[in-house]
């Protein structure tokens, strides 16, 4: 194969993964509508220990995923690269309970993490949108602000 | 089929399905399921603005935000074709024109501000703590699911009555 083709080869290659991953993105959006994870009405439920649901979605979830990891590393399975799956450490630090009661306060209030803001930007409409630059500005001011916060 | 795809799904069905996406990202793309860090990746494309947290090459990571896009694009398919009649959000507050409305603000800004703020300085959210994270049995993710429950407890119970001028 001549250089060119190569080169060609691997930016349609880039596409096609993101394109992918984009898809995976829509169902996931789709998912988290239908079954109204997504729903302030539900997250506050789920704070006032109304309903089990989001319990359900959230234990289920982890469970599934502990069992595919888990199968993934048994039977050996390498991603469609043929690379080794590799499972990113998450940091060790206080910001996990400092910012984790921040952010706490955050879902409580807009009835959205992060995945279901996105998805309520599409159902809803461009109102989501104050919330979602100010969650981008939220970020922004975390970078500005990280050498003088407690790690 | 019909009532199947108008009705709200089951948290038995949901919670599987959302469990997947976890390998799935490992195996077409060598990621780890997580939302929150596209928050940082917008910031270091938009506005770096020289500040060390956003100095990195965010292009690297892009598969984050095509991931995001194809959530937006789910959510409007879903309110658009597959028929989602139960509103998402109290629209007194976070439609408008009750948004604009010092509860609205509140509710948008200032909680949109402490999901961006708390996600970053945790390290990650529901996605990237509470589902990857105890799935794969990480600890700092254990401290993290807690804090946000905590944090959420703490607002719905004594902050959110205030707002709402009722037990909501």
């Amino acid at each position: 194969m001549s250089k060119p083709a190569q080169t060609q080869r691997a930016a349609r290659d880039r596409v096609g993964r993101q394109l992918a991953v984009a898809l995976l993105g829509v169902a996931f959006g789709i998912i988290i509508v239908k079954s109204q994870v997504a729903s302030w009405f539900r997250i506050n439920a789920m704070f006032r220990f109304e309903e089990f649901h989001m319990y359900g979605v959230i234990l289920s979830a982890i469970a599934v995923a502990m069992l595919s990891v888990r199968l993934i590393a048994a039977l050996g399975v390498r991603t469609i690269d043929g690379e080794a799956v590799v499972i990113a450490a998450k940091p060790a630090d206080h910001g996990q309970w400092i910012g984790g009661f921040i952010f706490g306060c955050g879902w409580a209030l807009t009835g959205a993490c992060p995945g279901p803001l996105y998805a309520q930007l599409g159902a809803v409409g461009p109102v989501v949108l104050i919330t979602l630059f100010s969650a981008l500005a939220g970020a922004w001011l975390y970078g500005r602000w990280r050498p003088h916060l407690l790690h | 089929m019909a009532a199947l795809l108008s009705s709200p799904w089951p948290w038995y069905v949901a919670g599987p399905l959302i469990g997947l996406m976890v390998p799935a990202l490992l195996l077409i793309s060598n990621r780890f399921f997580g939302i929150s860090s596209s928050f940082r990746h917008a910031c270091a494309a938009l506005w770096p603005a020289g500040i060390a947290y956003f100095d990195y090459d965010w292009k690297q990571e892009v598969w984050n935000l095509w991931f995001v896009g194809g959530i937006v694009v789910g959510g409007w398919l879903t309110a658009h074709g597959l028929g989602s009649p139960a509103p998402l959000l109290p629209l007194q507050w976070l439609g408008w024109p009750g948004v604009l409305s010092w509860q609205g603000l509140l509710m948008s800004v200032g909680g949109g501000l402490l999901i961006g703020f708390g996600t970053r300085y945790a390290g990650g959210c529901t996605g990237g703590h509470a589902i990857a994270g105890l799935a794969t049995l990480q600890r700092p993710s254990l401290v993290a699911t807690l804090a946000f429950f905590a944090g959420g407890l703490s607002v719905t119970w004594l902050v959110l009555p205030l707002i709402t001028g009722s037990a909501s």
